[in-house]
C-alpha cells in the first residue's frame, strides 16, 4: 500500500465528512458530528474488513473466493439461529447465547469454506463458478430454513419469529473511551474491536511467520513451494478454511452485533464490496482495512444524511433521497476497480488449481 | 464417386455420432438433476414431508395439465432469455452476474414506454408501432447497462464479476427510486412500488384464449435459435468464441479483442433486457419492485446446466420453470415451503459445476474437452 492510495482514501473520507459537517452544522458542533461519523464508519466497516481479510487468506494461498457474500449470509443466519435457539429453547442467558451464536457463525463460515476448498482444490472446479455456487446455495438454504422455521406453524418456534436475545454489548476501551466527546470512537461492540485486532494479527501472520511465508509461496509459485517440501494442497485447504472462519465472523456482525434480526439477502453485496476492498488494498491486511474504512465512511455518510434530512438545503435536495445517496459505495467500488488510482497485482497463482 | 447408399450411410453415421455426442453431453446434467433431487428428498424428509408425494405434486403442478404446461412456459420465457444472456457471455469468456440489473432496466424502460408514451404524444399508438418500440428500447437499456462493465473490462481491466454485481445494486437503487417516485402508479388504492398498467397497444397477445402463455415464449425459442446461429455460423460468433477461448491468440489472429468484449457484454445485456421487457409486455403489464430479484442467479444456474449451449439453455429453462411452477402445488399438497426448490436448484448447480463428483459417483468417464468459463482477476 503506497502513500498515493492512502492519500486518496484520506481525501475521500475528508470530502464525505465535510459535506455532512456543512449540512449538519446548524444542528450539532463539527466535533460531535465528526466523532459520531468516525464511530459509525469504524463499526459499519467491520463486515467489510473481515470479508476482505477472508479474501486475503484465500487468495494469498492461490484460491479466488467470490463466495464470501454467501458465507457471510449463511453465517449471519445460523449464528442468529443458534443464539435464539439457546435463548428461547434452552433458556440460556442472552450474553452466553450471543457468544454461542458467534461461534456457530464462525463454524458455518468454515463449513462453507470447506465446500469451496473441496470444489476448487480437490475437484478443480472453476473457482469463480465455485464461489457462485456457494452464494446461490447460501441464498437457497437461508431462505428455505427462514421460512420453514419461522413461518410454518408446525416448526419448533410455532410459526413466528421469537424474541432475539439482543445484540452484543458495547465494550468501552479503558482510558480512551473516557476522553470527552472523542471517547465515543473507542466505545465499540466486540466484533468491531475483534476485526481491528485481526487486521494486526493477519498482517503479522502473513508477513512475519513461517505459516505466512508458506501461504504466500503456495499462492505465488506452488510448484517451487512443492519442490521445497511445502504441502500445497494442505496449505490451500487450511487458508481457505481460515478465510471461512473470518467471513463467518463478518456474518455474525449483521445479526448479532448490528441489528437483532435476520431477513433474506441481508448482506446486500457487502461480501463483494469486501473483495473490492481486498483488491484496492493490494491483498494486504492494512491496505484492505483502509479501503474498508472508505466504504464504511460512505455508509456512515448515508446514515447521517438521513438524520439531517430536514436541514439539507434546497439546492442539494438530491442528498435527501436515500436511493441516490445509497449509490455511493457501489459507484466508489467501480471507480476503484478501474485502477485509476494505480494498478494492483494479485498473487501470481491466484485462481489456478495446482496439478502435481 | 460414392454411391447414394454410401453417402446415405455416412450421413446416417454422422447423425448418429451427433446424437451420441449430444447424449453424452446431457449425461452429466441429467445425473446432476437426479442427484440433486435425491438430496432434496432428504431435505424434504427432514422437514417432515413425504418426498414421493412432494415430487408427485411438483410434477403434476408443472406438467400435469394444459394449464400447467402453459404456466410452465410462462415461467420459462424470462429464464430462456436471461439464461441465453449468461451463456453468451460465458462463450466470450465473460461472467455476467448482472443479468438481474439488466433485466430490471429492460423491464422499467418497456413499462415506461408502455404507459407513458401515448399520454406524452397525446395520441393512441397502433400496436404495430407501440409494442416493438417498448421492447426495443427496453432491450437497448439492458444492452447499455451491460456495455458499461464491458467497456470497463476492455479498457481498464476492472473485473466484470464485481462490476456487474455493483451495477445490479445501482440498478436496484435507481429502479426503487423511480418506482417509489416519478414512475409510481398514482392510483389512490395503490401502496406498492410499481408503475401504472401499460396501454393495450404495448401488450403481447396470448397464444390461446384462456391461457396465460403468450407469444413471448415463441420469441424466446426463436431468439435461442438466432443465438445458436450467431455463435456458430457467423464471423462475429467465431470472434466471440475465440476471445473466450484464448484472448491472446485472438489478438494475434487480428481480432479486435476490446471491441469484441464490449459487444459480447452488450449482446448479453440485450438478451437480459429482453427478459425484462417481454415479461412486462407479455405477462405483468407493469413493472413492480422486487420482480427482478433472483433472476440473475437463476440465469447463471440455467446457463451452466445447459452447458452454455442455446438448446441446453432452453431445456434447462423449462426444467427450472417447471420446478418453480410446480412448487406451489407441492407446497399445497405437503406444506413444504416452495423455497425448497431454491435449495434443489442450488444443488443442481453444485453438481453440474463439480461434475467430477457426479463422474465419481456414477463412474462416468470424463469427456476430452472441458468448458473454460472464466479467468481469475488478472484475465
Amino acid at each position: 500500500m503506497d502513500w498515493r492510495r492512502f492519500s486518496v482514501i484520506a481525501l475521500v473520507i475528508i470530502i464525505l465528512f465535510s459535506v455532512v459537517v456543512l449540512i449538519g452544522k446548524t444542528k450539532d458542533t463539527p466535533i460531535v458530528i465528526i466523532t459520531s461519523l468516525l464511530a459509525t464508519t469504524i463499526a459499519v466497516a467491520t463486515p467489510l474488513t473481515l470479508g476482505a481479510l477472508s479474501g486475503i487468506f484465500c487468495e494469498r494461498s492461490g484460491v479466488v473466493n467470490i463466495g464470501i457474500e454467501g458465507m457471510m449470509l449463511a453465517a449471519a443466519f445460523f449464528g442468529w439461529l443458534a443464539a435464539i435457539y439457546m435463548n428461547t429453547i434452552f433458556k440460556i442467558a442472552p450474553l452466553p447465547s450471543l457468544i454461542a451464536g458467534v461461534v456457530a457463525a464462525i463454524l458455518t463460515g468454515g463449513l462453507f469454506a470447506l465446500l469451496h476448498a473441496m470444489l476448487s482444490i480437490t475437484y478443480k472446479v472453476d473457482q469463480i463458478i465455485g464461489g457462485t455456487v456457494i452464494n446461490i446455495l447460501a441464498v437457497g438454504i437461508t431462505g428455505f430454513m427462514n421460512r420453514q422455521l419461522f413461518f410454518e406453524k408446525g416448526s419448533i418456534f410455532g410459526g413466528q419469529v421469537p424474541h432475539a436475545p439482543g445484540v452484543l454489548p458495547r465494550i468501552q476501551i479503558p482510558f480512551l473511551a473516557d476522553i470527552p466527546v472523542m471517547g465515543r470512537i473507542f466505545d465499540q461492540q466486540p466484533l468491531t474491536i475483534a476485526a481491528i485486532l485481526l487486521v494486526i494479527v493477519s498482517h503479522y501472520v502473513l508477513f512475519h511467520t513461517r505459516w505466512g511465508l508458506r501461504t504466500r509461496a503456495v499462492g505465488e509459485h506452488p510448484r517451487a513451494a512443492d519442490a521445497v517440501g511445502i504441502n500445497v494442497i494442505f496449505m490451500r485447504y487450511a487458508n481457505v478454511i481460515i478465510g471461512g472462519f473470518l467471513a463467518g465472523l463478518g456474518g455474525a456482525y449483521f445479526t448479532l452485533e448490528s441489528v437483532p434480526s435476520f431477513e433474506p439477502l441481508l448482506t446486500n453485496g457487502r461480501g463483494f464490496i469486501a473483495l473490492a476492498a481486498m483488491i484496492f488494498g493490494n491483498w494486504s491486511p492494512f491496505g484492505a482495512w483502509a479501503a474498508a474504512l472508505v466504504f464504511g465512511a460512505s455508509q456512515a455518510f448515508q446514515i447521517k444524511l438521513q438524520l439531517f434530512r430536514e436541514v439539507i438545503p434546497a439546492q442539494w435536495a438530491f442528498l435527501q433521497n436515500a436511493y441516490i445517496v445509497g449509490l455511493a459505495p457501489y459507484i466508489l467500488t467501480m471507480l476503484i476497480l478501474t485502477g485509476i488510482i494505480g494498478k494492483t497485482t494479485p498473487p501470481a497463482a491466484d485462481g489456478v488449481p495446482y496439478e502435481k | 464417386m460414392e454411391s447414394n447408399e454410401e453417402q446415405e450411410a455416412r450421413r446416417e453415421s454422422s447423425f448418429q455420432k451427433r446424437l451420441k455426442s449430444a447424449g453424452s453431453a446431457m449425461l452429466v446434467p441429467v445425473l446432476a438433476v437426479l442427484t440433486a433431487m435425491l438430496v432434496g428428498a432428504v431435505v424434504i424428509l427432514m422437514a417432515g414431508g413425504n418426498p414421493l408425494y412432494a415430487y408427485l405434486g411438483l410434477f403434476q403442478g408443472a406438467f400435469g395439465s394444459a394449464k400447467a404446461w402453459s404456466e410452465t412456459a410462462v415461467w420459462a420465457t424470462p429464464y430462456i432469455f436471461a439464461g441465453l444472456a449468461v451463456a453468451l457471455a460465458f462463450k466470450g469468456g465473460l461472467f455476467n452476474i448482472g443479468a438481474e440489473g439488466q433485466l430490471a432496466l429492460g423491464a422499467v424502460v418497456a413499462a415506461w414506454i408502455g404507459y407513458a408514451l401515448p399520454d406524452m404524444l397525446e395520441i393512441s399508438l397502433p400496436a404495430i408501432i407501440h409494442l416493438p418500440l417498448a421492447i426495443i428500447l427496453g432491450v437497448l437499456a439492458g444492452a447499455l447497462w451491460a456495455a458499461i462493465p464491458g467497456a470497463l473490462k476492455a479498457y481498464t481491466g476492472g473485473h466484470e464479476v464485481i462490476n456487474t454485481i455493483m451495477m445490479n445494486y445501482i440498478a436496484l437503487n435507481m429502479v426503487s427510486f423511480l418506482l417509489n417516485g416519478p414512475m409510481k402508479d398514482k392510483n389512490p388504492n395503490n401502496v406498492i412500488a410499481r408503475t401504472p398498467e401499460i396501454a393495450e397497444s404495448a401488450r403481447i397477445p396470448v397464444i390461446f384464449e384462456g391461457f396465460r402463455i403468450h407469444w413471448g415464449f415463441v420469441l424466446a425459442l426463436i431468439v435461442a435459435a438466432i443465438v445458436w446461429w450467431l455463435l456458430w455460423k457467423t464471423t462475429l460468433g467465431f470472434e466471440i468464441r475465440t476471445v473466450g477461448a484464448n484472448p491472446d491468440a485472438a489478438k494475434y489472429a487480428g481480432i479486435n479483442v476490446k471491441r469484441t468484449i464490449i459487444l459480447t457484454m452488450a449482446m448479453s445485456g440485450l438478451l437480459a433486457g429482453m427478459a425484462g421487457a417481454i415479461e412486462v409486455s407479455g405477462l405483468n403489464y407493469r413493472h413492480e419492485l422486487g420482480f427482478s430479484i433472483g433472476y440473475g442467479f437463476d440465469a447463471i444456474a440455467i446457463a451452466l446446466l445447459g452447458k452454455t449451449h442455446p438448446l441446453g439453455v432452453v431445456l434447462a429453462s423449462i426444467l427450472f420453470a417447471g420446478m418453480r411452477n410446480g412448487g406451489t402445488r407441492m407446497q399445497f399438497l405437503t406444506q413444504i415451503p416452495v423455497d425448497v426448490i431454491s435449495v434443489i436448484q442450488a444443488l443442481i448447480l453444485l453438481f453440474v459445476a463439480a461434475d467430477a463428483i457426479i463422474r465419481y459417483i456414477y463412474r462416468v468417464r470424463a469427456r476430452e474437452e472441458r468448458l473454460v468459463l472464466t479467468r481469475g482477476w488478472g484475465g
